[in-house]
């Protein structure tokens, strides 16, 4: 790794400022459980690096029934997965919060470093986008919010302008009767990269779901959206069929590659079954909301 | 350009520290390299292994994934801090007794996740210690020991 300058700002026009100064040259710091094993490894050929855990923003944590959830960028999973309020709320969330690598892992990663490192196979952008996340995210030119789906758009690349940070992630407070899950499938039980995941949601409204959103992991240059998947079960019941036929929607839509963790043939198969079961578990959770 | 060393200072098993560290150095390097604790190892640097877990202000994280730098003001145990003047630590003794190391590279990682669950969960079950420790790689004793060795602990912690 060569020589950077390490700075501490604590407001966000400060790091605002740092970023319009070292431009490329300048990664933002949370966790630092991708960035600096990227750093190490000469991904980056960085001037600076800008800890954004002093920033009161960066580290919000808050929720409430009317309200709704903000993650600060900066925030690590334990603190996530340690409220009590939160991991009832939004089980989507809290499933991706608790298998991000070990416990050494979550007592420093974020959901937010996770979603600006856009790996393809990032564990929590398929129950973010689930969950109807929105990424808060503050620029030069002042701030802007955009869908947690539109933000990756490539491995490692986001739709993020130089100079932007990403602050906060804004989810809204789920109604009663509804319900997400996130599942991936590993080799062992813990401590792994998806070979694929599936991140859903359900609203069920009088025995029928009224909306639903399916995303994958590990099976195209992006967490993927799978918005047809979900639409498809718009307006109907949570049957077998209904969710079998949802289910091979998101097969259908995943375009992954083959390497050392998994075939093209594989990982269809698991987005097919993994969207099966994910969505079966989030009616199961929707319905005890009732 | 030449390094520019960052003065820190932080709070290490208890005694206060100050150090100079390079930004680009991480906490592991700087306990070893710079602070002299030669306790914690460098197993892979990326991770995955666990070898270098180190509890920072009351949370276990592996210190190669940290920057020296971010020490500022933190509250770092490290191994050479479990025993006491009065001996070996319950955990310690336990691993001992029950032959859970080998090599013993990740031993030191393994004794600081491990009192971490303890101080949190003094009853832990045996798969709750399996996950708590998924973070810490051991090649040589297939772990059956170490599982065992931490409900030693727990059982001689509460007596």
């Amino acid at each position: 790794m060569n020589s950077i300058d390490y700075i501490r700002p604590t407001t966000v026009d400060e790091a605002v400022s740092l970023l319009a100064k070292y431009k490329e040259k300048a990664r933002v710091l949370a966790g630092g459980t991708d960035l600096i094993v990227q750093m190490r490894g000469g991904r980056y050929q960085l001037d600076a690096v800008i800890d954004g855990k002093h920033i009161e923003e960066l580290n919000q944590l808050t929720y409430s029934k009317e309200n709704g959830l903000v993650i600060g960028a900066a925030v690590p999973c334990h603190k996530i997965y340690g409220d009590e309020n939160i991991a009832s709320a939004y089980p989507g969330i809290m499933d991706s919060a608790t298998l991000i690598g070990g416990i050494q892992i979550q007592g420093r990663a974020s959901l937010g470093g996770n979603l600006m490192n856009a790996a393809p196979s990032a564990d929590a952008i398929p129950a973010l986008i689930a969950h109807n996340a929105v990424a808060n995210i503050v620029g030069a030119n002042g701030t802007r919010s955009v869908p947690v789906e539109d933000i990756c758009s490539g491995p490692g690349r986001t739709t993020l302008d130089t100079g932007e940070i990403l602050v906060s992630i804004s989810v809204p407070a789920p109604s009663k009767g509804f319900g997400a899950r996130y599942i991936r499938f590993i080799p062992r039980n813990e401590m792994d990269i998806a070979v694929a995941g599936a991140g859903v949601s359900v609203q069920l409204k009088n025995g029928k779901i009224e909306a639903a959103r399916v995303a994958l992991s590990s099976v195209a240059p992006t967490p993927l959206f799978v918005e047809n998947a979900g639409n498809s079960l718009v307006g109907k019941e949570p049957s077998d069929e209904n969710i079998q036929a949802a289910a091979n929607l998101a097969k259908e839509a995943a375009t992954p590659i083959t390497d050392m963790r998994g075939t093209v043939e594989f990982r269809k198969h698991l987005c097919e079954v993994l969207t099966r079961r994910a969505l079966h578990t989030a009616v199961e959770r929707a319905r005890e909301e009732n | 350009m030449p390094a520019t060393k960052v003065h820190v200072t932080t709070t290490i098993n208890g005694e206060p520290v100050e150090f100079l560290a390079e930004p680009r150095q991480s906490l592991l390097e700087v306990l070893r390299d710079v602070v002299q604790l030669t306790g914690s190892k460098e197993g892979c640097n990326d991770g995955n292994c666990g070898a270098c877990t180190v509890n920072m202000d009351g949370r276990i994280v592996d210190s190669c994934l940290v920057l020296g730098v971010e020490a500022e003001g933190a509250d770092i145990q490290t191994v050479e801090g479990i025993a006491s003047a009065d001996g070996l630590h319950p955990i310690q003794q336990a691993f001992l007794e029950n032959a859970a190391l080998q090599c013993g590279i990740c031993t030191p990682g393994f004794l600081v996740s491990s009192k971490a669950l303890l101080e949190k969960e003094p009853n832990p079950s045996e798969e709750r210690i399996r996950m708590w420790l998924a973070g810490n790689l051991c090649r040589c004793t297939g772990y059956d020991k170490i599982v065992k060795a931490v409900m030693a602990a727990a059982k001689e912690m509460a007596s």
